[in-house]
């Protein structure tokens, strides 16, 4: 189709290229190249499940057009660390039973990491505040506000300020 | 039976109990995990479903033409292509029972019963094209009264929906003498309390992907609670049993509402026709119209009370909203009756309860199934007849509590542990000093409520479960087994059973599960059940191995089998701990003496006959959970606005299998029932649900959750392994009741609708002042 552009998106440290129409969201493009850690939950931007990092700050990537971030940084919850090497998020998530049935999982850590790169001792309310557009049915929230508070004082004592 | 209630406190375990990391959150907190919606394959088709937009409605035209010659269309079909298919839509079982005409259109042939029911299936190259053919479908609905309140259902000349009239089910049960209990009584309190529809809002949208494998089975990977509906889909589209396969996926959320089939059945017809793969995820809006709601009921409750606190009578009338289709409707109200008195000894009782058919959205199962609109009532009663005698809310609980060795409402004495009065004085004691009230139009109130819910399946649906358990020469152990997780880390138990059986550490565990042709059959992932089942079965197909092993490394150590333990990946004599060898070491040993080293064992559950029709009594569930919930809100009498300040759950699980994931299991439920009491409801004008959207629909977030504390009680005492009971829909049973029961106490006046929104709270203040009460 003629409407359609072949743009190049930089995603987790990659530079891929997607051809896409106008309309084409991020949350579309990401999945249709492969970055299934990106989850669709509502597609109108009132669950969170897919919130990717756009140069350091969460956005809901299906509110977000493809062509919209063309050139920036976009990290999805598999460019903040492998199994192997889990950011403290990732590994308080793991270890402190934050994650259920895990589909809010990859929203809910994006989040939570765009409020610690800005506010690295966040209170209680800064932690609610910041997840207050990611949906969770599981946990109550209760294990994932403490895997946030784990993480940043993992983070503070390591001096990881990415 | 009072020895049962007294924990075995020498008990020593090495993974029962702790809260080890699951073995799938490593996957799960990295983005790693596939769910069913992340699977593709080469020449896979999109799939759109086309839906009614009228709830009550006649077919005059659908012309699928225009879509049909759009390039890149592979396939739309109607229901003129499958004139003599329907699926069953009743509880999947064993025993052979003819079932209730419960099957279902799979696309509208004549009659629109609800909105959103299913018109057309169209397959497409790509989603875009998909969704562009399904807007050229021209569709012609010619409208037809339809009936949308159960009451109204229920009266001469209403609107039938299906079949001669709109009960689709009753039940009834009677115990000792309601005239004379209410006869005896010094006070009678009747109120009617209304629950309303609720979505399970799963984050994960129901979704699959079919293919045909090379041996022409019809294969379907799908986000389920029940890979054995493949029994159902293939009959539903023609095919035997074993060339039809559903293979699950770690689940994104069930609740119930991925308990009966939700896309399966599309798939399987559109691979069947086009011999193409196919994907089809419903969109959130579809979701909202592609499964079955929790049921809105009507409870009215009369209680005969003597002035010193004894219950004399009761009699519960119930009337749920079973919507359009059948689903598991008569099993949800049946749960409903069975727990209508709750924790409490009742002798004369009466309950009378009818499913009715309407053309509101088709309502089926959902944690806590039918327990909890019973809970919502009877917990919100006992505080209206504590307020009618002029007793303290708990002093009249305390005088009424079943205790261990007591008969439910069916007579059914539970095998296990009655911690009720246990929990309710915990949950409340936990409460602590009452926030001081900070003046104004806030009000601080506290409510409590306990409960009583069953955990593994109705027992005249001769439930079983199977795992197989095997372990490897380096030591490792493989568990298979068909249960579907869905995020309560059912897998993950298993694994921890195992490991516990077998002395290896869980990283040494690996389950295979949800295969329906591959994994042994393990049943549902529903009713709390999985656990009890499964974990039974696993453990004991890990415990026949370990015997294995025993024997021979006893031959090995010149021991007795008694003196041999397991534990951390060695094997070792109790006593002479130095006489010891790795657990690989060992199974090379009997590997090489040709020892059968795995073991496929079954669980059986209480097998029973159904429940005596007229009189309700016999056995339902093989045992019961009990426990209790407090709650303190602070309400503000301007605005209705309600604050949840403190939460404190309290439960009898029998034994922990994985602490941390007990506690998750409670905060889940608390937000549920959070959700349930406050702000979520589903509202439909005419049939037609004018909420289909999160920003409309409103569950609890980050905002609204309070801080809850968790009181984990182990009786021991439960039918699952080790003593364990089941936690998944006890965790929100009492929650709601509770809640309101608090908003009460804060403002003087009860709101008999839930959820209790602001303005119906509003409303309650300002009749009450009409009144010239407070």
């Amino acid at each position: 189709m003629s409407t359609e552009k072949t743009i190049t998106l930089r995603v987790n440290g990659h530079d891929e290229i997607a051809t896409v129409p106008p309309h084409r969201t991020l949350l579309e493009a990401l999945r249709g190249l492969g970055h299934v850690d990106v989850k669709c939950g509502c597609e109108k931007g009132d669950c969170g499940a897919c919130a990717v990092l756009v140069d350091g700050e969460a956005v809901d990537s299906c509110l977000t057009l493809a062509r919209s971030v063309e050139g920036r940084e976009i990290t999805t919850l598999q460019g903040l660390g492998t199994p192997e090497a889990p950011h403290p998020l990732q590994q308080s998530f793991s270890e402190l039973g934050a994650a259920q049935c895990g589909y809010c999982t990859p929203g809910m850590i994006i989040a939570s990491e765009s409020l610690l790169r800005k506010n690295p001792s966040p209170t209680d309310e800064d932690v609610r505040i910041a997840l207050s557009g990611n949906l969770c049915r599981c946990t109550g929230y209760v294990k994932i506000f403490e895997a946030v508070h784990a993480a940043a004082a993992v983070k503070r004592q390591t001096g990881e300020t990415k | 039976m009072s020895d049962v209630d007294t924990i075995q406190p020498n008990l020593r375990f090495s993974q029962i109990g702790k809260s080890l990391t699951r073995t799938d959150s490593p996957g799960k907190a990295t983005g790693r995990t596939p769910y069913a919606g992340d699977y593709v394959m080469p020449g896979m088709l999109h799939a759109k479903v086309l839906r009614a937009d009228l709830a009550s409605a006649r077919l005059k035209r659908l012309d699928v033409s225009k879509a049909r010659a759009m390039p890149g269309v592979a396939c739309v079909l109607t229901a003129q292509d499958m004139p003599d298919r329907a699926i069953a839509t009743d509880i999947p079982g064993q025993t052979g029972r003819a079932r209730l005409k419960t099957d279902q259109q799979i696309l509208v042939k004549e009659r629109v019963r609800y909105f959103g029911e299913p018109l057309a299936l169209i397959a497409a190259e790509t989603a875009d094209i998909a969704e562009k053919a399904r807007r050229l479908i021209e569709v012609e609905l010619e409208p037809i009264p339809g009936v949308y309140d159960p009451e109204e259902a229920l009266k001469p000349g209403a609107p039938v929906v299906q079949g001669t009239d709109n009960v689709v089910a009753t039940h009834k049960i009677r115990k000792g003498d309601t005239e004379a209990g209410f006869a005896a009584a010094d006070v009678v309190v009747e109120n009617t309390y209304i629950t309303p529809f609720q979505e399970h809002a799963f984050l994960e949208p129901e979704v699959g992907l079919a293919w045909i494998d090379e041996n022409e089975v019809i294969t379907i990977r799908v986000c389920t609670q029940v890979i054995e509906h493949f029994r159902a889909v293939a009959d539903a589209i023609g095919v035997p049993h074993n060339k039809l396969r559903i293979m699950g996926a770690l689940v994104g959320g069930g609740f119930g509402g991925k308990e009966d089939v939700t896309v399966e059945t599309y798939l399987a017809i559109l691979a069947q026709k086009t011999r193409r793969p196919v994907r089809l995820e419903f969109s959130r809006e579809d979701s909202f119209v592609g499964h079955g709601n929790r049921h809105a009921m009507k409870l009215k409750y009369r209680t005969g009370v003597t002035r010193d606190g004894k219950i004399t009578a009761l009699d519960v009338q119930v009337i749920a909203d079973a919507g359009a289709y059948v689903y598991l409707s008569p099993y949800v109200l049946l749960y409903c009756a069975v727990n209508a008195p709750g924790p409490y000894r009742v002798d004369n009782l009466n309950v009378f309860a009818r499913a009715v058919a309407t053309n509101n959205m088709f309502t089926s199962a959902f944690r806590g199934f039918g327990g909890i609109q019973a809970a919502a009532a009877y917990e919100q009663q006992m505080d209206e007849v504590a307020n009618a005698i002029g007793m303290d809310p708990l002093e009249f609980r305390r005088q009424n509590f079943l205790q261990t060795g007591d008969p439910i409402s069916t007579g059914f004495v539970p095998p296990s542990a009655i911690w009720t009065e246990k929990c309710v004085e915990l949950a409340w004691q936990a409460l602590g000093e009452p926030t001081p009230a900070p003046g104004g139009s806030i009000r601080i109130g506290r409510g409590i409520a306990a409960f009583q819910q069953s955990y593994g399946r109705l027992t005249f649906l001769h439930d079983t479960s199977e795992a197989w358990v095997g372990i490897e020469m380096d030591g490792t152990v493989t568990v298979r087994s068909g249960v579907t997780d869905i995020g309560a880390g059912q897998a993950s138990s298993l694994a921890q059973i195992a490991a516990e059986v077998l002395g290896v550490t869980l990283p040494n565990v690996n389950v295979y599960n949800s295969d329906s042709q591959v994994t042994p059959l393990a049943g549902t992932t529903t009713a709390s059940r999985a656990l009890y089942m499964t974990g039974n079965a696993a453990r004991l197909a890990a415990q026949a191995v370990r015997d294995r092993l025993a024997e021979v490394a006893a031959e090995l150590f010149k021991a007795e089998p008694a003196q041999i333990d397991m534990e951390f990946n060695r094997v070792f004599v109790i006593d002479d701990p130095e006489r010891s060898m790795p657990i690989a070491e060992l199974v090379r040993v009997c590997a090489s003496r040709g020892v059968h080293r795995s073991e496929l064992a079954i669980f059986r559950a209480p097998f029973t006959d159904v429940l005596d029709p007229e009189t309700g009594q016999g056995q339902a569930h093989p045992d019961y959970a009990y426990g209790a919930h407090a709650i303190e809100v602070a309400v503000d009498t301007e605005t209705g606005e309600v604050t949840v300040l403190k939460s404190v759950a309290a439960h009898d699980v029998g034994q922990c299998i994985n602490r941390a994931a007990v506690e998750g299991q409670i905060h889940g439920g608390v937000q549920n029932g959070l959700g349930y009491a406050l702000s979520e409801e589903m509202l439909y004008k005419e049939g037609r649900l004018i909420t289909p959207s999160f920003s409309e629909y409103l569950m609890p977030t980050a905002m609204d959750m309070p801080p809850v504390e968790s009181i984990i009680l182990e009786s021991r005492s439960g039918l699952g392994p080790f003593g364990s009971k089941g936690i998944g829909e006890p965790s929100m049973t009492p929650v709601a009741p509770a809640v309101a029961n608090a908003i009460a106490d804060a403002i003087g006046v009860r709101v008999f609708e839930m959820p209790i929104t602001p303005e119906r709270i509003w409303r309650a203040l300002q009749e009450a002042r009409a009144r010239g009460c407070r």
